[in-house]
């Protein structure tokens, strides 16, 4: 007689070897498509961060603070910009974090152009936000690590799959909050817009939109936050930026250098967050 | 009817059913029970079917502001909002004339349906229903925008419609400066910019205090003076009803009780559930002085032929009055001085008339194209006041 346990280990279903399989088929089949995938996005990236290494550091730093200026109006923020990426040339970071700056620029648009119109969609359809609301839960609860191996495989080592990972750990952020934004947005107002007439069309870019923007700025700052918060792990993959440093700092045990670019990583989210989080609302 | 002609817009035989179970065929099922007599709590509890209005009959005329009133819940609002199909009608026709055609708002397409909304049918909403992002200046012109007007094409009819409610000066200003009467007049504004002829009111004012309200109600009023909007406006207070409706229609259960003029409702109350209404209007304001006046005819006639009206006595023809056998002056409530018996025109309220009751010590008489028709003594304003003649 074998033991009931015995026999439950000895049918195992096979949950991880049908994953593989589908990995497997999606490569046979899409491995054109997905290097392409991996040339453009690929392309855009470094060109980005190609592009921002050619400005002469100090002109950037310029730059930077009169578009903060323009954005904010904050002497505030102009302040912390300015010494913020003052601290990091003279730490030589420079170069890292435009990469990791473009890395999380290109990812949160691909996020935005994803997660804007699919939060839209999902607020309109209660059946189809009650279908994507687990799938979104399962992209920011499954361990990073786990769907980095297949992008791995799909796109190879470099720049796309740190950007892939790093698009499914943040897009569900954008689609969640503009899902509620839309979601919320008074019935009396909607109606203020079908009494005079609007259309459908009307109704989501003269209401609906405004009415969430709010909120899904809230969803874009997140984004980026989510993104900065994958550097590391998309540096594991190849991908360049601030999150290389940090990588060879815990394979050779360097505190100091951990430290450094551990700090150059915060200073650049507490200038993005600042930057991007809305205006303190009007009473 | 020669009437028809003059109805701007006609409810006929209006269905309003909220499914709230989501079974298909409720609504039907809702409708059959409906027909056969069953009462809106019935039909509630067996199907989960709200019923909101039934067998609505209305017409609104062109120019009048027809008021619709009852408790909450009696299906006002729903009523209302079949006018521009906010609310979908089950049954029946909503008409609207459109050049020598009737055109029914309740089964028109989508096109047609947003052509009404934007030139003919405007709507002003209890909680303003302002757009927050937006100036007052951009509020205002929203139903132009709709329409795809160029924004200095809408630039001008926008600062009409701003001058007409008083607020230019507030035109770049944000919704949220304003105050509630402030936001109420955007509103207006809004609905006015449309040029749209019948204008949808649902409890504009209730958001507002009492003073605000007042003042708003009179300005409407002045503004639908020079407008002549066809107006329909939803309210649940007696008063402003009765203030600003030239017809009034009472709701009760999704039901209308009763239609017919302030005088109508007040003086001729249906049945016991207008009549208790009524009761708690205020009446100082509203009733006139034809509604509570004796007549003439109804006086007792004294041996000498003059007409006993209590602590005077009237000569009809002459027409002079006596107290006491000695003749005094008799005015017109403008030129009235201490001594006379005052002469007040019907169409003098009840407050008035009590005013002038007061100052001249005697009954006040009235007057009806320069006839004198009735007296008006304490008994007779009594009566008014507890509003036992009116439910007679
Ligand atoms: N969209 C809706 N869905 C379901 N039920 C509704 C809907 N709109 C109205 N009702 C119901 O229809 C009935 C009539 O509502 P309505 O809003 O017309 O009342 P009202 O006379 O305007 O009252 P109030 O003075 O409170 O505004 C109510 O029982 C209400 O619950
Ligand atoms: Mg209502």
């Amino acid at each position: 007689m074998m033991a009931p346990e015995h026999w439950i280990t000895a049918h195992k279903i096979p949950v991880g070897t049908a994953m593989a399989a589908v990995i497997d088929v999606v490569r046979h089949y899409g491995l054109g498509v997905f290097d392409a995938i991996s040339d453009v996005v690929g392309a855009c990236a470094d060109g980005l961060t190609i592009m921002l290494l050619d400005i002469p550091p100090l002109l950037l730093v310029a730059v930077a603070i009169v578009g903060a200026w323009f954005l904010r109006r904050s002497w505030k923020l102009v302040a912390l910009i300015a010494l913020g990426l003052l601290f990091i040339i003279n730490q030589g970071y420079w170069n890292e974090t435009m990469a990791t700056l473009s890395l999380i620029l290109f990812s949160t648009l691909c996020c935005m152009v994803v997660g804007v119109p699919l939060g839209v969609v999902s607020a309109h359809r209660p059946r189809l936000a009650q279908v994507l609301h687990p799938i979104l839960d399962l992209m920011q609860t499954l361990p990073t690590f786990v769907y980095l191996i297949p992008t791995l495989i799909l796109f190879g080592l470099g720049t796309v799959p740190g950007m892939i990972s790093t698009i499914i750990f943040a897009v569900p952020a954008p689609i969640r909050m503009t899902q509620m934004g839309i979601a919320r947005v008074p019935r009396s107002l909607i109606e203020a817009g079908e009494a005079f007439g609007a259309t459908e069309r009307q109704i989501l870019w003269k209401i609906e939109l405004p009415a969430a923007l709010p909120l899904i700025q809230a969803g874009l700052t997140q984004c980026i936050m989510l993104s900065l918060s994958m550097v590391v792990i998309a540096a594991l993959v190849g991908a360049g930026g601030l999150g290389v440093p940090v990588v060879r700092a815990l394979n050779t045990v360097q505190v100091d250098v951990g430290f450094e670019s551990g700090f150059v990583i915060v200073l650049l989210a507490i200038m993005l967050d600042r930057l991007c989080r809305s205006k303190e609302p009007a009473q | 009817m020669s009437e028809t002609a003059n109805v701007a817009l006609d409810f006929r035989n209006i269905d309003i059913l909220f499914d709230r179970s989501g079974r298909r065929g409720a609504i039907e099922a809702a409708l059959a029970r409906l027909d056969a007599g069953e009462t809106r709590e019935e039909i509630s509890r067996a199907l989960k079917v709200t019923v909101g209005v039934a067998g609505a009959n209305l017409g609104v005329a062109r120019g009048e502001i027809s008021v619709l009133m009852g408790l909450s819940g009696s299906g006002k609002s729903t009523l209302l909002r079949a006018a521009n199909r906010l609310n979908q009608p089950i049954r029946g026709e909503v008409r609207i004339g459109n050049g020598s055609a009737w055109l029914d708002i309740a089964r028109c397409d989508g096109d047609t349906l947003r052509e009404l909304r934007k030139t003919r049918i405007a709507m002003v909403f209890q909680q303003f229903g302002l757009l927050p992002w937006r100036s007052v200046r951009d509020n205002v012109g929203f139903g132009l925008e709709l329409r795809g007007m160029a924004p200095s094409v809408r630039r001008e009819i926008v600062e009409e419609k701003l001058a007409l409610v008083g607020l230019s000066s507030w035109a770049d200003a944000q919704v949220h400066e304003l105050s509630g009467g402030m936001q109420q007049r955007v509103g207006l504004a809004r609905a006015f910019a449309t040029d749209a002829d019948i204008l949808l009111m649902d409890e504009p004012f209730s958001a507002l205090d009492p003073l605000i309200r007042r003042k708003l109600q009179d300005e409407l009023m002045d503004l639908q003076k020079r407008l002549k909007k066809t107006i329909l406006f939803v309210s649940h207070d007696i008063d402003e009803a009765l203030k600003i409706g030239s017809r009034i229609t009472i709701m009760r259960e999704g039901r209308i009780v009763q239609t017919g003029t302030p005088g109508d409702i007040t003086l001729r109350p249906i049945n016991d559930y207008v009549a208790d209404f009524i009761r708690h209007m205020n009446p100082l304001p509203t009733i006139l002085a034809a509604a509570f006046m004796r007549r003439f005819r109804d006086l007792p006639v004294r041996p000498d032929g003059l007409l006993d009206a209590g602590t005077i006595a009237i000569d009809q023809h002459a027409p002079t009055a006596h107290v006491a056998d000695r003749g005094v002056v008799m005015r017109a409530c403008g030129e009235w001085e201490p001594g006379a018996v005052c002469i007040v025109p019907t169409h003098m309220s009840l407050g008035e008339v009590i005013v002038m009751r007061q100052r001249s010590g005697f009954p006040v008489l009235v007057e009806e194209d320069g006839q004198l028709v009735g007296v008006c003594d304490d008994a007779d304003i009594y009566q008014a006041l507890s509003g036992e003649r009116r439910r007679g």
